[in-house]
Protein backbone atom coordinates (compact mmCIF):
# COMPACT_ATOMS: atom_id res chain seq x y z
CA UNK A 1 0.00 0.00 0.00
CA UNK A 2 1.52 3.58 -0.94
CA UNK A 3 1.69 5.69 2.18
CA UNK A 4 -0.53 8.05 -0.20
CA UNK A 5 -3.02 5.72 0.02
CA UNK A 6 -2.57 4.97 3.78
CA UNK A 7 -2.76 8.66 4.91
CA UNK A 8 -5.87 9.04 2.75
CA UNK A 9 -7.56 6.18 4.77
CA UNK A 10 -6.25 6.90 7.73
CA UNK A 11 -7.93 10.76 7.31
CA UNK A 12 -11.19 8.94 6.47
CA UNK A 13 -11.03 6.98 9.47
CA UNK A 14 -9.97 10.31 12.09
CA UNK A 15 -12.75 12.32 10.17
CA UNK A 16 -15.31 9.47 10.69
CA UNK A 17 -14.20 8.93 14.45
CA UNK A 18 -15.00 13.28 14.96
CA UNK A 19 -18.23 13.22 13.58
CA UNK A 20 -19.10 10.24 15.85
CA UNK A 21 -18.02 12.46 18.85
CA UNK A 22 -20.07 15.66 17.16
CA UNK A 23 -23.24 14.03 16.31
CA UNK A 24 -24.69 12.89 19.28
CA UNK A 25 -24.69 16.68 20.34
CA UNK A 26 -26.88 17.00 17.26
CA UNK A 27 -29.26 14.57 17.47
CA UNK A 28 -29.55 15.00 20.98
CA UNK A 29 -30.29 18.52 20.58
CA UNK A 30 -32.62 17.50 17.17
CA UNK A 31 -34.75 14.83 19.16
CA UNK A 32 -35.22 17.42 22.11
CA UNK A 33 -36.33 20.31 20.05
CA UNK A 34 -38.13 18.36 17.90
CA UNK A 35 -40.26 16.66 20.67
CA UNK A 36 -40.04 18.99 23.22
CA UNK A 37 -40.97 22.37 20.84
CA UNK A 38 -44.71 22.06 21.28
CA UNK A 39 -44.59 21.78 25.36
CA UNK A 40 -43.17 25.22 25.72
CA UNK A 41 -45.86 27.73 26.38
CA UNK A 42 -46.49 30.67 28.51
CA UNK A 43 -48.28 28.44 30.70
CA UNK A 44 -45.32 25.85 31.05
CA UNK A 45 -42.74 28.16 31.50
CA UNK A 46 -44.66 30.26 34.45
CA UNK A 47 -47.17 28.74 36.17
CA UNK A 48 -47.50 26.02 38.98
CA UNK A 49 -47.35 22.31 38.61
CA UNK A 50 -50.75 20.94 39.08
CA UNK A 51 -52.74 17.10 39.48
CA UNK A 52 -49.27 15.25 40.83
CA UNK A 53 -47.37 17.31 38.16
CA UNK A 54 -49.28 15.68 35.16
CA UNK A 55 -50.25 19.40 34.10
CA UNK A 56 -49.67 23.14 34.94
CA UNK A 57 -45.97 24.30 34.49
CA UNK A 58 -42.87 24.19 35.50
CA UNK A 59 -42.21 27.63 37.03
CA UNK A 60 -40.84 26.58 40.66
CA UNK A 61 -38.28 24.23 39.04
CA UNK A 62 -37.06 26.92 36.58
CA UNK A 63 -36.84 29.63 39.51
CA UNK A 64 -35.55 27.11 42.04
CA UNK A 65 -32.46 26.48 39.51
CA UNK A 66 -31.75 30.24 39.10
CA UNK A 67 -31.91 30.16 43.19
CA UNK A 68 -29.41 27.66 43.22
CA UNK A 69 -26.76 28.57 40.55
CA UNK A 70 -26.88 32.11 41.79
CA UNK A 71 -26.24 31.00 45.26
CA UNK A 72 -23.29 28.60 44.40
CA UNK A 73 -21.62 31.67 41.92
CA UNK A 74 -21.99 34.10 44.69
CA UNK A 75 -19.97 31.67 47.19
CA UNK A 76 -17.56 29.96 44.61
CA UNK A 77 -16.73 33.45 42.71
CA UNK A 78 -15.12 35.35 45.29
CA UNK A 79 -13.00 32.36 47.13
CA UNK A 80 -12.34 31.21 43.51
CA UNK A 81 -10.93 34.41 42.19
CA UNK A 82 -8.90 34.97 44.91
CA UNK A 83 -7.59 31.46 44.99
CA UNK A 84 -6.65 31.78 41.56
CA UNK A 85 -4.29 35.34 43.08
CA UNK A 86 -2.81 33.58 45.58
CA UNK A 87 -1.59 30.72 42.71
CA UNK A 88 -0.57 33.05 40.35
CA UNK A 89 0.34 36.21 41.99
CA UNK A 90 2.03 35.33 45.49
CA UNK A 91 2.77 31.75 45.96
CA UNK A 92 6.43 30.60 44.68
CA UNK A 93 6.78 27.23 43.15
CA UNK A 94 6.88 25.27 46.62
CA UNK A 95 5.42 22.27 48.43
CA UNK A 96 2.67 24.46 49.70
CA UNK A 97 1.49 25.94 46.36
CA UNK A 98 1.73 22.34 44.44
CA UNK A 99 -0.25 21.23 47.40
CA UNK A 100 -3.43 23.30 46.47
CA UNK A 101 -2.55 22.48 42.69
CA UNK A 102 -3.31 18.91 43.31
CA UNK A 103 -6.23 19.40 45.83
CA UNK A 104 -8.10 21.68 42.60
CA UNK A 105 -7.37 18.74 40.68
CA UNK A 106 -9.11 16.31 43.16
CA UNK A 107 -12.00 18.97 43.86
CA UNK A 108 -12.36 18.97 40.05
CA UNK A 109 -12.79 14.62 39.68
CA UNK A 110 -14.69 13.84 42.67
CA UNK A 111 -17.90 12.33 41.36
CA UNK A 112 -20.74 14.50 42.01
CA UNK A 113 -22.70 12.46 44.24
CA UNK A 114 -19.82 12.14 46.63
CA UNK A 115 -20.42 15.84 46.77
CA UNK A 116 -24.29 15.25 47.50
CA UNK A 117 -22.79 13.17 50.63
CA UNK A 118 -20.39 15.64 51.58
CA UNK A 119 -23.12 18.69 51.38
CA UNK A 120 -25.72 16.13 53.13
CA UNK A 121 -23.21 15.67 55.74
CA UNK A 122 -21.73 19.04 56.31
CA UNK A 123 -24.41 21.19 55.44
CA UNK A 124 -27.79 19.23 55.95
CA UNK A 125 -26.64 17.34 59.50
CA UNK A 126 -23.60 19.13 61.22
CA UNK A 127 -24.55 22.81 60.33
CA UNK A 128 -28.48 22.13 60.88
CA UNK A 129 -29.42 24.01 57.64
CA UNK A 130 -31.56 21.48 56.46
CA UNK A 131 -32.71 20.43 53.38
CA UNK A 132 -32.27 24.00 51.90
CA UNK A 133 -31.32 26.30 49.43
CA UNK A 134 -28.38 27.33 51.33
CA UNK A 135 -27.53 23.71 51.62
CA UNK A 136 -27.54 22.84 47.83
CA UNK A 137 -26.36 26.20 46.95
CA UNK A 138 -22.93 25.58 49.30
CA UNK A 139 -22.79 22.25 47.64
CA UNK A 140 -22.89 23.26 44.14
CA UNK A 141 -20.49 25.93 45.10
CA UNK A 142 -17.68 24.34 46.10
CA UNK A 143 -18.37 21.71 43.37
CA UNK A 144 -17.71 24.50 40.77
CA UNK A 145 -14.79 25.74 42.32
CA UNK A 146 -12.18 24.14 40.61
CA UNK A 147 -13.80 25.49 37.34
CA UNK A 148 -13.72 29.43 38.71
CA UNK A 149 -9.89 28.88 39.68
CA UNK A 150 -9.16 27.15 36.77
CA UNK A 151 -10.53 29.81 34.25
CA UNK A 152 -9.35 32.79 36.62
CA UNK A 153 -6.21 31.54 36.80
CA UNK A 154 -5.94 31.12 33.20
CA UNK A 155 -6.79 34.55 32.91
CA UNK A 156 -4.51 35.78 35.14
CA UNK A 157 -1.43 34.12 33.54
CA UNK A 158 -2.70 36.13 30.40
CA UNK A 159 -1.57 39.34 31.28
CA UNK A 160 2.18 40.26 30.56
CA UNK A 161 4.57 39.97 33.22
CA UNK A 162 5.57 43.52 32.46
CA UNK A 163 1.98 45.08 33.65
CA UNK A 164 3.01 44.07 36.78
CA UNK A 165 7.05 45.80 36.89
CA UNK A 166 5.24 48.95 35.71
CA UNK A 167 2.69 49.16 37.99
CA UNK A 168 5.44 48.65 40.63
CA UNK A 169 8.54 50.24 39.26
CA UNK A 170 6.48 53.41 39.48
CA UNK A 171 5.57 52.78 43.69
CA UNK A 172 2.34 51.00 43.73
CA UNK A 173 2.38 47.90 46.32
CA UNK A 174 2.06 44.55 44.97
CA UNK A 175 -1.96 44.43 45.94
CA UNK A 176 -2.29 47.52 44.00
CA UNK A 177 -0.78 46.37 41.21
CA UNK A 178 -3.07 42.97 41.10
CA UNK A 179 -6.39 45.43 41.49
CA UNK A 180 -5.45 48.12 38.65
CA UNK A 181 -2.99 46.62 36.69
CA UNK A 182 -3.77 42.98 37.02
CA UNK A 183 -7.75 42.00 37.66
CA UNK A 184 -9.15 44.57 35.12
CA UNK A 185 -7.15 42.79 32.52
CA UNK A 186 -7.97 39.25 33.47
CA UNK A 187 -11.82 40.14 34.26
CA UNK A 188 -13.57 38.59 31.38
CA UNK A 189 -11.80 35.39 31.84
CA UNK A 190 -13.02 35.51 35.12
CA UNK A 191 -16.27 35.84 33.83
CA UNK A 192 -15.71 33.19 31.28
CA UNK A 193 -15.41 30.80 34.22
CA UNK A 194 -17.92 32.51 35.92
CA UNK A 195 -20.29 31.72 33.35
CA UNK A 196 -18.92 28.12 32.64
CA UNK A 197 -19.76 27.44 36.67
CA UNK A 198 -23.35 28.51 36.67
CA UNK A 199 -23.57 26.26 33.43
CA UNK A 200 -22.42 23.58 35.30
CA UNK A 201 -24.57 24.23 38.43
CA UNK A 202 -27.57 24.52 36.97
CA UNK A 203 -27.04 20.98 35.18
CA UNK A 204 -26.31 18.53 38.15
CA UNK A 205 -28.56 16.14 39.87
CA UNK A 206 -26.56 14.22 42.17
CA UNK A 207 -25.37 16.86 44.46
CA UNK A 208 -29.08 18.40 45.32
CA UNK A 209 -30.49 15.03 45.44
CA UNK A 210 -30.22 14.83 49.42
CA UNK A 211 -29.25 18.94 50.33
CA UNK A 212 -32.24 20.65 48.72
CA UNK A 213 -34.38 18.99 45.89
CA UNK A 214 -38.03 18.51 46.75
CA UNK A 215 -40.03 15.81 44.90
CA UNK A 216 -42.97 18.11 44.43
CA UNK A 217 -43.32 21.29 45.62
CA UNK A 218 -46.17 23.58 44.35
CA UNK A 219 -44.99 26.46 45.77
CA UNK A 220 -42.36 29.03 45.88
CA UNK A 221 -39.98 29.05 48.56
CA UNK A 222 -39.76 31.45 50.83
CA UNK A 223 -36.12 31.57 52.44
CA UNK A 224 -33.07 29.94 51.75
CA UNK A 225 -33.53 27.43 54.66
CA UNK A 226 -36.60 26.78 52.47
CA UNK A 227 -36.25 23.45 49.95
CA UNK A 228 -37.04 24.03 46.47
CA UNK A 229 -37.17 22.15 43.01
CA UNK A 230 -35.36 22.02 41.07
CA UNK A 231 -34.89 21.66 37.19
CA UNK A 232 -32.39 18.53 36.52
CA UNK A 233 -33.95 16.81 39.58
CA UNK A 234 -37.74 17.70 38.12
CA UNK A 235 -36.78 15.79 35.03
CA UNK A 236 -35.48 12.89 36.66
CA UNK A 237 -38.74 12.72 38.68
CA UNK A 238 -40.81 13.09 35.89
CA UNK A 239 -39.00 10.58 33.53
CA UNK A 240 -38.19 8.15 35.84
CA UNK A 241 -40.37 8.11 38.98
CA UNK A 242 -43.98 9.58 37.93
CA UNK A 243 -45.87 7.06 35.38
CA UNK A 244 -48.47 8.64 33.31
CA UNK A 245 -46.64 12.02 32.31
CA UNK A 246 -47.45 12.99 28.94
CA UNK A 247 -44.18 12.75 26.49
CA UNK A 248 -44.10 16.42 25.30
CA UNK A 249 -43.69 17.43 29.25
CA UNK A 250 -40.70 15.13 29.83
CA UNK A 251 -39.12 16.46 26.25
CA UNK A 252 -40.21 20.26 27.26
CA UNK A 253 -38.63 19.96 30.48
CA UNK A 254 -35.55 18.71 29.03
CA UNK A 255 -35.77 21.17 26.38
CA UNK A 256 -36.18 24.40 29.03
CA UNK A 257 -33.04 22.88 31.04
CA UNK A 258 -30.93 21.78 28.10
CA UNK A 259 -31.42 24.98 26.72
CA UNK A 260 -30.47 27.33 29.54
CA UNK A 261 -27.45 24.96 30.09
CA UNK A 262 -26.23 25.79 26.82
CA UNK A 263 -27.37 29.25 26.57
CA UNK A 264 -24.79 29.90 29.04
CA UNK A 265 -21.83 27.69 27.77
CA UNK A 266 -22.58 29.40 24.39
CA UNK A 267 -22.11 32.58 25.96
CA UNK A 268 -19.18 31.62 27.52
CA UNK A 269 -17.31 29.86 24.57
CA UNK A 270 -17.92 33.14 22.60
CA UNK A 271 -16.78 35.40 25.12
CA UNK A 272 -13.40 33.99 25.40
CA UNK A 273 -12.95 34.01 21.71
CA UNK A 274 -13.73 37.71 21.88
CA UNK A 275 -11.19 38.01 24.40
CA UNK A 276 -8.83 36.08 22.93
CA UNK A 277 -9.42 38.10 19.70
CA UNK A 278 -9.59 41.73 21.34
CA UNK A 279 -5.75 41.29 23.40
CA UNK A 280 -3.92 44.33 22.52
CA UNK A 281 -0.63 42.45 23.95
CA UNK B 1 -4.00 56.41 62.64
CA UNK B 2 -2.94 58.16 58.74
CA UNK B 3 -4.49 56.90 55.89
CA UNK B 4 -1.17 55.35 55.04
CA UNK B 5 -1.67 53.30 57.88
CA UNK B 6 -4.90 52.60 57.15
CA UNK B 7 -4.08 51.34 53.91
CA UNK B 8 -1.86 48.90 54.62
CA UNK B 9 -3.66 47.64 57.46
CA UNK B 10 -6.43 47.08 54.17
CA UNK B 11 -3.89 45.59 52.32
CA UNK B 12 -2.44 43.48 55.13
CA UNK B 13 -6.05 42.34 55.41
CA UNK B 14 -6.56 41.40 51.55
CA UNK B 15 -3.71 39.44 51.30
CA UNK B 16 -4.21 37.26 54.36
CA UNK B 17 -7.50 36.86 52.48
CA UNK B 18 -6.10 35.85 49.57
CA UNK B 19 -3.71 33.31 51.04
CA UNK B 20 -6.76 31.52 53.13
CA UNK B 21 -8.40 31.67 50.05
CA UNK B 22 -5.78 29.23 48.88
CA UNK B 23 -6.00 27.26 51.48
CA UNK B 24 -9.67 26.31 51.23
CA UNK B 25 -9.28 24.31 48.47
CA UNK B 26 -7.24 21.96 50.55
CA UNK B 27 -9.72 21.87 53.41
CA UNK B 28 -12.24 21.57 51.31
CA UNK B 29 -10.58 17.93 50.36
CA UNK B 30 -9.85 17.21 53.61
CA UNK B 31 -13.37 18.03 54.99
CA UNK B 32 -14.64 15.95 52.73
CA UNK B 33 -12.89 12.82 53.26
CA UNK B 34 -13.65 13.39 56.97
CA UNK B 35 -17.17 13.77 56.92
CA UNK B 36 -17.56 10.63 54.96
CA UNK B 37 -15.33 9.16 57.38
CA UNK B 38 -17.60 10.61 59.95
CA UNK B 39 -20.83 9.38 58.42
CA UNK B 40 -19.55 5.91 56.95
CA UNK B 41 -17.26 4.81 59.82
CA UNK B 42 -20.24 3.56 62.07
CA UNK B 43 -20.44 0.56 59.31
CA UNK B 44 -17.06 -1.11 60.05
CA UNK B 45 -18.15 -1.57 64.58
CA UNK B 46 -20.43 -4.10 62.78
CA UNK B 47 -18.71 -5.01 59.56
CA UNK B 48 -15.58 -6.43 58.26
CA UNK B 49 -13.31 -4.23 55.61
CA UNK B 50 -13.05 -7.18 53.70
CA UNK B 51 -17.23 -8.24 54.20
CA UNK B 52 -17.85 -4.82 52.84
CA UNK B 53 -15.76 -5.00 49.82
CA UNK B 54 -16.08 -8.19 48.63
CA UNK B 55 -18.91 -9.70 50.18
CA UNK B 56 -21.31 -11.00 47.48
CA UNK B 57 -24.24 -9.66 48.67
CA UNK B 58 -26.11 -6.16 49.10
CA UNK B 59 -29.26 -6.57 50.51
CA UNK B 60 -29.43 -3.57 52.60
CA UNK B 61 -33.44 -3.80 53.70
CA UNK B 62 -33.60 -7.54 54.35
CA UNK B 63 -33.32 -8.74 58.05
CA UNK B 64 -30.13 -9.06 58.91
CA UNK B 65 -28.78 -6.72 56.29
CA UNK B 66 -26.08 -7.77 53.97
CA UNK B 67 -23.51 -4.83 52.89
CA UNK B 68 -21.31 -6.76 50.30
CA UNK B 69 -20.47 -4.01 47.52
CA UNK B 70 -18.76 -6.43 44.94
CA UNK B 71 -21.99 -6.61 42.91
CA UNK B 72 -22.23 -2.80 43.02
CA UNK B 73 -18.12 -2.51 42.38
CA UNK B 74 -18.52 -5.41 39.22
CA UNK B 75 -21.44 -3.39 38.01
CA UNK B 76 -19.61 -0.21 37.85
CA UNK B 77 -16.11 -2.25 36.40
CA UNK B 78 -18.31 -3.72 33.78
CA UNK B 79 -19.87 -0.42 32.58
CA UNK B 80 -16.36 1.34 33.13
CA UNK B 81 -14.35 -1.08 31.08
CA UNK B 82 -17.44 -0.80 28.28
CA UNK B 83 -17.35 2.39 28.04
CA UNK B 84 -13.42 2.90 27.78
CA UNK B 85 -13.28 0.33 25.00
CA UNK B 86 -15.69 2.92 23.04
CA UNK B 87 -14.60 6.13 23.71
CA UNK B 88 -10.78 5.28 24.09
CA UNK B 89 -10.38 4.73 20.44
CA UNK B 90 -12.61 7.39 18.69
CA UNK B 91 -11.50 9.91 21.52
CA UNK B 92 -7.83 9.94 20.58
CA UNK B 93 -8.90 9.49 16.66
CA UNK B 94 -10.81 12.54 17.03
CA UNK B 95 -8.21 14.24 18.63
CA UNK B 96 -5.57 13.61 16.08
CA UNK B 97 -8.24 14.79 13.87
CA UNK B 98 -9.18 18.19 15.55
CA UNK B 99 -5.01 18.82 16.44
CA UNK B 100 -3.20 17.73 13.60
CA UNK B 101 -5.58 17.56 10.30
CA UNK B 102 -9.16 20.04 10.73
CA UNK B 103 -8.53 23.29 9.00
CA UNK B 104 -8.77 26.03 10.87
CA UNK B 105 -12.74 26.81 10.95
CA UNK B 106 -13.56 23.77 10.92
CA UNK B 107 -10.88 23.00 13.87
CA UNK B 108 -12.51 26.09 15.57
CA UNK B 109 -16.39 24.60 15.39
CA UNK B 110 -15.71 20.80 16.14
CA UNK B 111 -14.16 22.42 19.19
CA UNK B 112 -17.24 24.30 20.67
CA UNK B 113 -19.16 21.19 19.66
CA UNK B 114 -17.39 19.09 21.89
CA UNK B 115 -17.65 21.68 24.46
CA UNK B 116 -21.26 21.65 23.96
CA UNK B 117 -21.36 18.08 24.26
CA UNK B 118 -19.72 18.13 27.30
CA UNK B 119 -21.95 20.67 28.57
CA UNK B 120 -25.21 18.72 27.95
CA UNK B 121 -26.36 17.61 32.02
CA UNK B 122 -26.13 14.38 32.98
CA UNK B 123 -29.79 13.87 33.39
CA UNK B 124 -30.55 14.64 30.15
CA UNK B 125 -28.28 12.62 28.23
CA UNK B 126 -29.60 9.91 30.82
CA UNK B 127 -33.54 10.58 29.60
CA UNK B 128 -32.46 10.54 25.72
CA UNK B 129 -30.63 7.05 26.20
CA UNK B 130 -33.52 5.89 28.24
CA UNK B 131 -35.95 6.49 25.37
CA UNK B 132 -33.99 5.70 22.81
CA UNK B 133 -30.91 3.69 22.83
CA UNK B 134 -32.66 0.99 25.70
CA UNK B 135 -35.65 0.28 23.30
CA UNK B 136 -32.73 -0.10 20.59
CA UNK B 137 -30.67 -2.13 22.48
CA UNK B 138 -33.83 -4.52 23.82
CA UNK B 139 -34.89 -5.14 19.67
CA UNK B 140 -31.42 -5.85 18.70
CA UNK B 141 -30.69 -8.17 20.99
CA UNK B 142 -34.15 -9.56 21.46
CA UNK B 143 -33.79 -9.31 25.37
CA UNK B 144 -36.21 -8.76 28.07
CA UNK B 145 -35.32 -4.99 28.86
CA UNK B 146 -33.08 -2.92 27.16
CA UNK B 147 -31.92 -1.10 29.86
CA UNK B 148 -28.59 -3.42 30.29
CA UNK B 149 -24.35 -2.71 31.13
CA UNK B 150 -23.92 -2.30 27.08
CA UNK B 151 -26.34 0.61 27.74
CA UNK B 152 -24.97 2.44 29.87
CA UNK B 153 -21.70 1.90 28.43
CA UNK B 154 -22.23 3.05 25.25
CA UNK B 155 -23.97 6.24 27.20
CA UNK B 156 -21.18 7.35 29.40
CA UNK B 157 -18.74 6.54 26.16
CA UNK B 158 -20.31 9.91 24.87
CA UNK B 159 -20.16 11.16 28.53
CA UNK B 160 -16.28 10.58 28.54
CA UNK B 161 -15.64 11.46 24.87
CA UNK B 162 -15.65 15.20 25.54
CA UNK B 163 -13.04 14.66 28.28
CA UNK B 164 -10.10 12.38 26.46
CA UNK B 165 -10.68 14.25 23.17
CA UNK B 166 -9.98 17.99 24.95
CA UNK B 167 -7.34 16.74 27.01
CA UNK B 168 -5.70 14.84 23.76
CA UNK B 169 -5.75 17.64 21.83
CA UNK B 170 -4.22 19.79 23.71
CA UNK B 171 -1.33 17.04 24.40
CA UNK B 172 -0.87 16.82 20.62
CA UNK B 173 -1.20 20.15 20.31
CA UNK B 174 1.58 20.76 22.74
CA UNK B 175 4.16 18.89 20.44
CA UNK B 176 7.17 21.34 19.43
CA UNK B 177 6.80 21.86 16.05
CA UNK B 178 9.81 21.06 15.25
CA UNK B 179 9.29 17.63 15.70
CA UNK B 180 6.63 17.59 12.99
CA UNK B 181 8.97 19.89 10.76
CA UNK B 182 12.14 17.07 10.62
CA UNK B 183 9.78 14.21 9.94
CA UNK B 184 8.18 15.94 6.95
CA UNK B 185 11.68 17.13 5.99
CA UNK B 186 12.98 13.63 5.96
CA UNK B 187 10.11 12.46 3.21
CA UNK B 188 7.22 11.69 5.79
CA UNK B 189 4.10 12.16 4.79
CA UNK B 190 1.37 13.92 6.97
CA UNK B 191 -0.05 10.94 7.98
CA UNK B 192 3.77 8.98 8.81
CA UNK B 193 4.65 12.14 10.91
CA UNK B 194 0.84 12.26 12.81
CA UNK B 195 1.19 8.90 13.29
CA UNK B 196 4.94 7.86 14.62
CA UNK B 197 5.97 10.84 15.68
CA UNK B 198 3.52 13.14 17.08
CA UNK B 199 1.02 10.59 18.25
CA UNK B 200 4.02 9.37 20.02
CA UNK B 201 5.35 12.50 21.68
CA UNK B 202 1.85 12.75 23.03
CA UNK B 203 1.90 9.79 24.58
CA UNK B 204 2.22 11.07 28.76
CA UNK B 205 -0.82 13.29 28.09
CA UNK B 206 -2.82 10.91 26.68
CA UNK B 207 -2.66 8.51 29.00
CA UNK B 208 -3.89 11.46 31.16
CA UNK B 209 -6.52 11.96 29.20
CA UNK B 210 -7.76 8.23 28.69
CA UNK B 211 -7.84 8.56 32.65
CA UNK B 212 -9.28 11.58 33.53
CA UNK B 213 -12.03 10.24 31.07
CA UNK B 214 -12.26 7.05 33.06
CA UNK B 215 -12.58 9.01 36.34
CA UNK B 216 -15.55 10.69 34.79
CA UNK B 217 -17.18 7.67 33.59
CA UNK B 218 -16.67 5.87 37.11
CA UNK B 219 -18.05 8.94 38.99
CA UNK B 220 -21.17 9.33 36.48
CA UNK B 221 -24.36 8.94 38.34
CA UNK B 222 -27.62 10.41 36.92
CA UNK B 223 -26.83 8.88 33.16
CA UNK B 224 -25.96 5.52 34.70
CA UNK B 225 -28.89 5.26 37.55
CA UNK B 226 -31.43 6.09 34.41
CA UNK B 227 -29.92 3.37 31.72
CA UNK B 228 -28.92 0.60 33.52
CA UNK B 229 -31.42 -1.14 35.02
CA UNK B 230 -30.12 -1.05 38.88
CA UNK B 231 -30.39 -4.76 39.43
CA UNK B 232 -27.83 -5.31 42.38
CA UNK B 233 -26.56 -8.49 41.36
CA UNK B 234 -23.27 -10.18 39.93
CA UNK B 235 -23.35 -9.56 36.07
CA UNK B 236 -22.28 -12.37 33.90
CA UNK B 237 -23.08 -10.75 30.71
CA UNK B 238 -22.98 -7.27 29.52
CA UNK B 239 -26.69 -7.88 28.56
CA UNK B 240 -28.08 -7.66 31.70
CA UNK B 241 -29.30 -4.88 33.91
CA UNK B 242 -26.40 -3.70 36.84
CA UNK B 243 -26.50 -1.33 39.40
CA UNK B 244 -22.91 1.10 40.15
CA UNK B 245 -21.79 2.16 43.25
CA UNK B 246 -22.74 5.81 41.93
CA UNK B 247 -26.24 4.66 41.31
CA UNK B 248 -26.96 2.98 44.50
CA UNK B 249 -26.08 6.00 46.55
CA UNK B 250 -28.47 8.33 44.25
CA UNK B 251 -31.35 5.62 44.64
CA UNK B 252 -31.03 4.61 48.66
CA UNK B 253 -30.04 8.07 50.42
CA UNK B 254 -33.60 8.95 50.29
CA UNK B 255 -34.64 5.52 51.64
CA UNK B 256 -32.25 5.15 54.55
CA UNK B 257 -32.55 6.03 57.81
CA UNK B 258 -29.94 8.75 59.21
CA UNK B 259 -27.37 7.04 61.64
CA UNK B 260 -28.54 3.51 60.51
CA UNK B 261 -26.55 1.26 59.35
CA UNK B 262 -27.52 1.64 55.90
CA UNK B 263 -27.33 5.09 55.56
CA UNK B 264 -23.39 4.32 56.86
CA UNK B 265 -23.10 2.13 54.38
CA UNK B 266 -23.89 4.30 51.93
CA UNK B 267 -21.54 7.02 52.89
CA UNK B 268 -18.56 3.50 53.30
CA UNK B 269 -19.79 3.70 49.46
CA UNK B 270 -18.76 7.22 49.28
CA UNK B 271 -15.59 7.03 50.73
CA UNK B 272 -14.52 4.15 48.25
CA UNK B 273 -15.85 6.33 45.27
CA UNK B 274 -13.46 9.52 47.00
CA UNK B 275 -10.46 7.14 47.04
CA UNK B 276 -10.41 5.68 43.67
CA UNK B 277 -11.03 9.10 41.80
CA UNK B 278 -8.66 10.51 44.37
CA UNK B 279 -5.91 8.05 42.64
CA UNK B 280 -7.07 8.38 39.19
CA UNK B 281 -6.56 12.08 39.31
CA UNK B 282 -3.15 12.04 41.62
CA UNK B 283 -1.70 9.99 38.98
CA UNK B 284 -3.21 11.80 35.91
CA UNK B 285 -1.72 14.71 37.10
CA UNK B 286 1.51 13.13 37.18
CA UNK B 287 1.26 12.24 33.58
CA UNK B 288 0.12 15.92 32.37
CA UNK B 289 3.21 17.09 33.89
CA UNK B 290 4.99 14.53 32.33
CA UNK B 291 4.04 15.76 28.78
CA UNK B 292 4.59 19.23 29.89
CA UNK B 293 7.89 18.71 30.05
Amino acid sequence: MSARLAQKIAFAVLLLATLLVVFPVIIILGIIVAKGASAISWEFLFSMPRDGMTAGGIFPAILGTLYLVLGAVLFAVPLGVLAAVYLVEYSSDNWFSRLVKLAIVNLAGVPSVVYGLFGLGIFVTFFRFGASILSGSLTLGIMILPVIITSAREALESVPRHFRTVSLSLGASHWQTIRHSVLPHALPGILTGMILGLGRAAGETAPILFTVAAFYLPRLPQSVFDQTMALPYHLYVISTQVPGIAENVRYGTALVLLTLVLLLNLAAILLRSRFRRKKKW
Amino acid sequence: MTPNRLRKLKEWLIEKAILLSGVFSVIFVLLIFLFLLREGFSLFRGESVGDFLFGKSWYPISDPPRFGILPLIMGSLLVTLGAAAISVPIGIAAALYIAEIAPGRLKEGLKAGIELLAAIPSVVIGFIGMITLGPWIKNLFNIPTGLTALTGSVTLAFMAMPTIVSIAEDAITAVPRQYREAAIAMGATKWQTTWRIVARAARPGMVAAVMLGIGRVIGETMAVMMVTGNAAMIPSSILQPVRTLTATIAAEMGESVQGGAHYAALFAIGIVLFVITFLINGVADLYLHRSRR
